[in-house]
């Protein structure tokens, strides 16, 4: 066991895959001597050279396309978009051709490119840095999207994108790069399902679904309720295409109440996916409707007004009082 | 014919013939375009590019003139069978033979092509199946063939999302090249020839933001790519004055590569120019923009009508630059083919039609559950929940008198 933070252990993720596996390659801007805007990549040119850890021109759509045609070749490229708000110059190429590719081939070819985005908000930052696209991505047949919560899974996620033959997006929760944790190296951690949920806290009386960012907010709430004497069960959902529906599935069935909430609005979202599944798969169980808490149906707002736009503890309190109110 | 170099530019308006007053009036020199054959048969010369021509002996343009044929015969079937319902759509590609089938048979088999969806002729130099390549356009496949046998991608049809592909791909054999020098495979022998990409796009797609990202990667890494745009001067309706002003040669200049205009209904100096460049790349030295100038005589696709938007006296003007004709007068002068040549082309042509006449009908209906198959490359439990589905609703159509009533 280890303790590093969550960039750091992507970054030690990064370094396993490179040595591991000599087509592995990363590509994206500034990450090559500075290590990425986020230091996630710090010192990988150093060991690995500029062949393998390329910095490239600044162009979104170019560094997928070319990382598609890399693929093609043999390689493996793992793709780092700056900030969220900036991945939308390269959406054409994933959501047109890196998804696709696998299908339209008939089986022939595979892209197993990764994508790396930092997503969400919480950082008081400017406009577009702040953004939780993945129901954009979620919507497209052929991706895999994953988000890690917590050090040891940015460090095991990363080298399992890396070692999927299907292409993977992985959002990183950019507010938790500095979240220290516990990371078990051993290669025990590989056996580990990427697209699995994780129950984080058990509980009987209601089950909150987040992942990414939210992940901490949702274990603080549950502490919280747990004072007014109600047992939350907390699922980090790890994987966002595919979901993991039999877990939530089997803990819904135990607590009858099912809140959701992700950063990004709740209109079109994940949030709602869940909701209409579970609906289906859990409607006599459930006590009240699946209750959604979310961003607003606005573009993300100024980083002064941001905490009223963000999930919070509160809001999450809120959403299980009016769960437990039916 | 004296001077090879042509000059030639863009025009305003839809007046081919406008092209020596539009040139003018821009005040610059003209860009010189490289031919070697004129629509009058006669070879002229090049003080670059000769020495290419001189290696093509009578059974190579016999050869050119065959693959013209036969192309330009495949194109006419599939454009009937549209007509008759067996295909949704048709891209014909009559006038742009030489363009074609000049550069697809100066690539190398180790060389790797990407195609937009019009390069039939360069697929036949690939030895694409052609009956495969219908599969597309009956809507039974959205890629018919193996790119691994051949070489020869998938045809793309997002306008120019496959030029940073191709960029990537040569990326990979740089890296590939000096992974085996490192490993010394170079000096043990056991090295692969040299291989370049070639990527195919036209006047319209030169406007596409990929274009542009692809050529700064390429100069960036001095990719091994050649960036071959054939300019048949019309988007659809869109005439190529409103893609660029000035030559699209020209643009790789400001990229820091080569950008060569050629006379796109000449096959020997198309196959010259892009011998040459494909080497360039391979020897390491970076990429070539090619500009075919070329002419797309037909529509657009079988859903188009050329006759909205151009005159039917520009389409007549390149008509008589026909590049078949124009080697046909070649052969001929040099006694190279004789009238049992061209017999036995003519009637190629008819067997070649026959066969894809025969595959389209012959061709099966895929199985939506290849495309659930298809869709992940590993297990994905989304897909294998709808798949469960479907099978259980299709199930509870068994028996019943309709088989199409399975709902597939």
């Amino acid at each position: 066991m280890t303790t590093m933070t969550i960039a750091k252990a992507i970054n030690e993720g990064l370094r396993a895959t490179l040595s591991n596996n000599p087509k592995t390659l990363l590509m994206g801007e500034d990450i090559g001597p500075l290590g990425g805007v986020y230091r996630v990549t710090d010192g990988l040119i150093g060991e690995f050279g500029a062949d393998r850890v390329v910095d490239t021109p600044l162009a979104e759509s170019g560094i997928v396309g070319t990382a598609i045609g890399l693929a093609l070749r043999g390689y493996v490229p793992v793709c780092e978009i700056q900030f969220d708000g900036f991945v939308f110059p390269g959406f054409n190429q994933i959501t047109t051709q890196l998804a696709k590719m696998h299908s339209r081939s008939n089986g022939n070819l595979t892209v197993p490119v990764v994508i790396r985005i930092p997503y969400g908000g919480g950082i008081g930052s400017i406009e577009h840095h702040s953004e939780s696209p993945e129901a954009l991505f979620a919507h497209t047949a052929g991706l895999r999207i994953i988000t890690p919560s917590n050090p040891h899974d940015a460090y095991w996620m990363i080298q399992q994108a890396v070692d999927c033959q299907d292409p993977v997006i992985v959002f990183e929760p950019k507010r938790r790069y500095w979240l220290k944790g516990e990371v078990d190296t051993a290669t025990a951690g590989l056996a580990e399902d990427p697209f699995k949920a994780h129950v984080v806290r058990e509980g009987s009386d209601a089950t909150v679904v987040v992942y990414g960012p939210l992940v901490p907010v949702a274990l603080a709430a549950a502490n919280a309720a747990a004072e007014d004497g109600r047992s939350i069960e907390v699922i980090d959902l790890r994987s966002i295409s595919p979901i993991d529906f039999d877990t939530i599935e089997a803990s819904v069935k135990k607590t009858g109440r099912l809140i959701v909430s992700h950063e990004a609005p709740t209109f079109g979202g994940i949030g709602g996916e869940i909701a209409a599944r579970i609906g289906e798969r859990a409607f006599h169980s459930l006590e009240a409707p699946v209750i959604r808490v979310g961003g607003f149906h606005m573009p993300y707002p100024v980083a002064k007004v941001e905490e009223d736009y963000l999930p919070d503890i509160d809001r999450i309190l809120e959403a299980l009082d009016r769960a437990f109110s039916y | 014919m004296g001077a090879t170099h042509l000059p030639s530019t863009e025009f305003d308006g839809t007046d081919v013939d406008d092209q020596l007053e539009a040139e003018a009036a821009l005040g610059e020199p003209p860009v010189e375009m490289v031919q070697l054959l004129g629509p009058d048969g006669k070879l002229g010369t090049d003080a670059m590019f000769s020495e290419y021509a001189e290696r093509l002996d009578a059974e190579k343009l016999r050869g050119f003139y065959a693959d013209m044929t036969a192309i330009r015969r495949f194109d006419q079937e599939a454009t009937a069978l549209q007509r008759q319902g067996q295909l949704a759509l048709w891209v014909p590609l009559t006038g742009q033979e030489a363009a074609q089938i000049g550069s697809g048979r100066a690539s190398q088999p180790q060389d790797y092509i990407f195609p937009t969806y019009r390069e039939h002729g360069v697929a036949l130099t690939r030895n694409v199946d052609l009956a495969e390549l219908l599969r597309q356009f009956r809507g039974i496949s959205n890629g018919g063939w193996n790119p691994k046998d051949t070489n020869f991608h998938l045809y793309t049809l997002v306008l120019a999302a496959q030029t940073p592909h191709a960029v990537g791909y040569a990326m990979g054999i740089q890296r590939d090249q000096r992974l085996a020098e490192a490993n010394g495979m170079a000096e043990s022998g056991a090295a692969e020839p040299k291989a370049a990409v070639m990527v195919y796009f036209g006047d319209g797609a030169s406007s596409e933001g990929d274009v542009h990202e692809s050529m700064v990667f390429a100069s960036s890494y001095k990719a091994p790519v050649v960036f071959f745009c054939q300019n048949n001067h019309w988007a659809i309706s869109v005439p190529t004055a409103v893609q660029t002003r000035i030559p699209l040669s020209n643009r790789a200049k400001g990229y820091g590569f080569p950008g060569i205009r050629v006379d796109g209904n000449d096959v020997i100096a198309v196959h010259a120019v892009t011998e040459w460049a494909l080497e360039h790349a391979r020897q390491g030295n970076g990429p070539v923009l090619i500009e075919a100038f070329t002419y797309r005589v037909g529509a657009h696709t079988t859903a188009d009508d050329p006759t909205k938007y151009r005159a039917s006296s520009e389409e007549a003007m390149w008509r008589a630059k026909d590049p078949l004709e124009r080697l046909e007068k070649y052969l001929r002068s040099e006694d190279m083919a004789d009238d049992a040549f061209f017999k036995q082309v003519a009637a190629d042509g008819d067997e070649l039609a026959a066969y894809i006449r025969k595959s389209t009908y012959d061709s099966e209906t895929p199985d939506i559950r290849t495309a659930f198959a298809n869709t992940y490359v590993e297990a994905h439990p989304l897909v294998a929940e709808e798949l469960a589905w479907f099978e259980e609703y299709t199930a509870g159509f068994a028996g019943e008198d309709t088989a199409e009533g399975a709902g597939h």
